[in-house]
């Protein structure tokens, strides 16, 4: 018996061991759960982390409504699957409700909104800890994110005023409207994720796989043909075999151009890819160098 | 093997670690082209006349803008043979939080020194926090040797040098390697020009480094994170102690006893999620039940009957202050988070201050300010179960926390129980 962990396991290890540190410390965590394969991940490890008991927490869901069926309805079986307590918070309400206005035109997106959604089922709820699937390997401003990550009343994120992380030893402490974004994969990459998924046998949604779809090009990025965005001239919609890599709002997740239809094929793909996942696949990535930055300020997932 | 390597890298903009971390991450084919063309971009806006790779690892807008890293950034790279985790931190004294922090989860420090210069103040604050934050490799990295026409006395003297200043830390394990950063000399391919170098390039000896011996594989030790209590018809009685193994390795018909009730009992088993497995170590995160209905909450430990933690109020410790709003002096109260366990303690005496870069003792001082380092004394309102962090690097370490800012203030390594 050698005394080694493999490299999945041992991240396994330390993301429950943060699940159940905030299960301990907070009164009311939530899981953001959004269908995409970080976040199903991390609804497994928690999952894992209460056996066999069920997850002390409820699933939260931002519904931009512009979503890919497939992972709607993936999001319910699993959800019910686990046995938890399914919370969805809509952008849609909070528009009808007049906190924010839709944008207008052909580039027109949500994904700006559902910061004013999502701190609002924050102060609804009285949550005090949400999980994040966020990982550092995914962007600038993300590698220099603690695994707790305070925001203050306002949901902001301040990176200059990051309390020091050392050890397994996480601060949690909060005062009265304050909370802690928490990133229990933080130090997963995506080929970890991608690895475990394998190794764990994780179920995951049909878009992930390589599936003929009806796609326009736009900023060199293919985006799926829907109800949601206007398209524009020169925009023509072809048919492409397609997957996704990234999953989020359908207006501006980019599929990618490929063939690998089983998840030893996605790993081969990704081991060989030369773009990070959300530069050839996310819109919003691409606003500017400090865009991510920004956004997590203003209370960002 | 263990496949994950976990190492921390301080220094300042001239000494070639950006371009080494690059070297890193590009030859291992960790960057991607939209980084690498995203700091193309940014290095011709700055009016750089080279391709900045520090523009890769600085990412937050007020790095970018002041040319300086201010925070750890976490980057990661994969070889066949391991994963690794590069916590990358600022190299001057102004960050010597920032270093303590990057260091405290570290298997492996790697610290440069350019050939031209030798041991300089900075190689030496680095080493010594190397070794107090008890890193148990350290690799020096003997750099710019195309700028000392690959020469072998060069890197002798440096190392030689280095080696005497050593002496004075408690490094179980020091190599040393000539690489050109720039030329990529020994990194990830072994150079042709530096034939009477018969050892390793950088990338191999961190591919070969022995870490699983650095884990405390003696003392039993596993603190209480959660109690697992699933009230189910089908776990009616379940109750199980989930943690995460913090020493020694722990198996299903061991006596065990709990602190700090003192109560013992038997291990029943140790469940996963896949189920019961045969042994637990660090770092699993496992679920324990025993034979007997003890009383056992958050905080309290599980470890043998004849091998026990000091159980006490009294701690002697080396802390780092990383609050900038507050100083620590004597009277003071702070929480403490130390394992799972949290309570207020307050600070006794301060023993000494150090300098960190002569190592030099104050024991006149009455203070500890933002990025120094001392040594302690405090009492704590709860009793502790500590093993010295030489000995244990769980069970050894606590963060102390203000209670009125809840920021996290201090950082500490515990020396065992003071004289009370």
């Amino acid at each position: 018996m050698s005394y080694e962990l493999s490299h999945l396991r041992e991240l396994e290890a330390e993301s429950i061991h943060i699940m159940r540190e905030v299960a301990a410390e907070f009164e009311n965590p939530a899981l953001m759960f959004s269908g995409g394969k970080d976040s199903i991940v991390m609804l497994r490890l928690a999952e894992k982390a209460f056996s066999p008991a069920k997850i002390p927490y409820p699933v939260l869901h931002i519904d931009t409504g512009h979503n890919f069926k497939e992972v709607i309805d993936f999001r319910d079986r699993r959800t019910a699957e686990v046995g938890a307590r399914l919370i969805v918070a809509s952008v849609q309400d909070t528009i009808d409700k007049g906190r924010v206005s839709e944008e207008t035109g052909a580039r027109a997106s949500r994904n700006r909104l559902q910061t004013t959604t999502l701190l609002d089922a924050i102060e609804e709820h009285r949550f005090d800890a949400l999980f994040g699937g966020a990982r550092r390997d995914e962007e600038k401003a993300r590698a220099k994110e603690r695994v707790y990550s305070f925001r203050d009343d306002f949901g902001q994120w301040d990176p200059k005023a990051q309390r020091p992380e050392l050890w397994n030893l996480y601060n949690g402490r909060i005062k009265m409207g304050e909370h802690i974004r928490v990133f229990p994969i933080s130090n997963w990459t995506e080929l970890d994720i991608w690895q475990y998924i394998a190794d764990d046998k994780v179920d995951i949604p049909s878009i992930y796989f390589a599936h003929q779809r009806r796609v326009f090009e736009r900023d060199g990025m293919l985006l799926a043909e829907n109800d949601f965005v206007e398209r524009m001239e020169g925009e023509d919609v072809f048919e492409e075999t397609v997957r996704y890599r990234t999953v989020g709002d359908i207006t501006i997740t980019g599929a990618v151009e490929s063939g690998a239809d089983t998840v030893e094929k996605i790993i081969a793909e990704v081991a060989a890819t030369r773009q990070t996942e959300r530069g050839a696949t996310r819109a919003d990535d691409r606003v500017s160098e400090a865009a991510m930055e920004d956004r997590k300020k203003e209370g960002y997932f | 093997m263990s496949e994950i390597l976990r190492f921390a890298t301080a220094g300042s903009v001239d000494d070639g670690k950006s371009t080494l971390i690059g070297r890193l991450l590009y030859d291992t084919k960790s960057i991607f082209e939209d980084q690498m063309e995203a700091v193309e971009k940014t290095s011709e806006k700055m009016g750089s006349e080279y391709v900045n790779l520090a523009l890769l690892t600085d990412g937050l807008r007020a790095e970018r803008e002041q040319g300086i890293t201010i925070d750890v950034a976490y980057r990661y790279f994969a070889t066949p043979k391991r994963k690794f985790i590069i916590a990358d931190t600022p190299g001057h004294i102004q960050y010597t939080r920032n270093m303590v922090t990057g260091a405290s989860t570290a298997d492996v420090a790697l610290i440069l020194v350019d050939a031209r210069n030798g041991v300089i103040e900075q190689s030496r604050r680095h080493s010594f926090i190397a070794s107090l934050l008890r890193i148990p490799h350290i690799v020096v990295c003997v750099n710019k040797m195309d700028l000392v026409d690959y020469d072998e006395d060069a890197f002798n003297k440096v190392r030689d040098e280095f080696r005497e200043f050593a002496m004075r830390l408690d490094v179980p394990d020091l190599s040393f390697i000539p690489v050109s950063a720039l030329a990529g000399d020994n990194v990830v391919d072994k150079s042709d020009k530096m034939p009477w170098y018969d050892g390793p390039p950088l990338l191999s000896h961190l591919e070969t480094i022995h870490t699983a011996s650095d884990r405390n594989m003696v003392d039993v030790r596993f603190p209480v994170q959660y109690v697992i209590r699933p009230m189910s018809d089908e776990f009616h009685d379940y109750r199980g102690y989930a943690g995460t193994v913090a020493g020694g390795v722990l198996k299903p018909g061991d006596d065990v006893v709990v602190l700090p009730s003192g109560f013992e009992s038997t291990i029943k088993s140790i469940d996963t999620f896949e189920g019961p497995v045969d042994e637990a170590f660090a770092p699993m995160a496992v679920t324990i039940r025993l034979n007997d209905e003890i009383d056992i909450s958050r905080g309290d430990m599980i470890c043998r009957p004849n091998n026990q933690p000091i159980v006490t109020q009294d701690v002697d410790a080396m802390i780092c202050w990383m609050d900038e709003t507050q100083t620590l002096s004597p009277r003071k109260k702070y929480s403490i988070k130390h394992t799972t366990r949290a309570g207020r303690v307050m600070i006794k005496d301060i023993n000494y201050r150090l300098d960190i870069n002569t190592l030099h003792r104050d024991e006149e001082a009455t203070e500890i300010k933002l990025n120094e380092i001392g040594r302690v004394s405090f009492r704590s309102t709860l009793p502790l179960f500590v093993d010295e962090y030489r000995r244990n690097r769980e069970t050894g370490s606590f963060v102390l926390i203000d209670e009125a800012s809840n920021a996290t203030v201090a950082a500490g390594m515990i020396l065992g129980e003071s004289a009370g």
